[in-house]
């Protein structure tokens, strides 16, 4: 799934773009556990999540997650903006419901992990 | 043949990662493969976290060399009572604060094994905890 579909889809905000919006996720991880997280083998993937703060894009530079989307309409302070810049990695945030954001998604074709 | 220092802060939750995230950048200079490195920061990063969340702050040093990469993590806090259960997936002491950070699910400890070549802990209640990690590159 491209990430401009994402964004389609989720009627989602970019927050941080990447060079190339047009390229293609193919597996999604909902947690809020940062250290659930940092057990996946698998990258590239986008972290969908409700928590927000330094340590979301800390633990998504160790994982190597290129795309971080943010549910609930998520406030992203500077310093993360920063942090995502620093590591090339994606932000997207959308008003959806962290139930809802999965649900569509899922629907649409991004795959699970597990 | 390198050595390098971080100092960690308790309750610093802005700045962890920060040696961790330095570690990354140095490896990915060297050429290291990515597994390797994702290995090494994934561990020291859980490491640095329970560092600020459990203990009182910390020493990181990191010992480089062309065939591994030896990480020790030195707090004064607390100690660990009981090893084999701070192990165990899902064993968590983690304060309401630390569970808003995102952390508190009792898997860092497990992880950090899972990730490492060699894993050493040595802990004494009262005094604190050492936490020695080394990642080979050619195994
Ligand atoms: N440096 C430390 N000093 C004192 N106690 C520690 C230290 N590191 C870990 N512990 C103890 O061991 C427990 C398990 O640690 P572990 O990292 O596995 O889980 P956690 O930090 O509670 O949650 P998570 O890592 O999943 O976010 C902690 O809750 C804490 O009680
Ligand atoms: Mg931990």
């Amino acid at each position: 799934m491209k990430i401009t579909d994402i964004v389609k889809i989720l009627d989602a905000q970019v927050v941080v773009g990447g060079e190339d919006m047009n390229y293609s996720i193919n597996h999604g991880f909902a947690s809020d556990l940062m250290s659930d997280v940092l057990t996946l083998e698998e990258e590239h993937l986008i972290l969908i999540t409700g928590l927000c703060n330094n340590q979301t894009i800390r633990t998504a530079e160790m994982a190597n997650i290129s795309v971080i989307l943010f549910v609930r309409n998520k406030q992203v302070s500077e310093d993360m903006i920063e942090l995502a810049l620093e590591n090339d990695i994606i932000i997207l945030s959308c008003k959806y419901s962290m139930f809802k954001t999965v649900g569509l998604l899922y629907e649409n074709g991004l795959e699970p992990v597990y | 043949m390198m050595h390098t220092e971080f100092t960690v802060v308790e309750g610093d939750f802005a700045n962890a990662g920060k040696a961790s995230s330095e570690i990354k950048k140095t490896l990915k200079q060297l050429n290291i493969d990515n597994q390797k490195i994702k290995k090494i920061v994934v561990a020291v990063y859980e490491a640095e976290v329970n560092a600020i969340a459990h203990a009182y702050g910390g020493t990181i040093y990191v010992d480089l060399d062309e065939e591994k990469i030896c990480v020790l993590i030195k707090d004064k806090g607390p100690g660990i009572p009981d090893i084999a259960r701070a192990m165990e997936k899902g064993f968590s002491t983690a304060s309401a604060k630390v569970r808003e950070m995102g952390f508190g699910a009792g898997m860092g400890l497990p992880n950090i094994k899972n990730n490492v070549d060699e894993l050493d802990i040595q802990t004494e209640v009262g005094v604190g905890t050492e936490i020695k990690m080394i990642v080979n590159f050619n195994s």
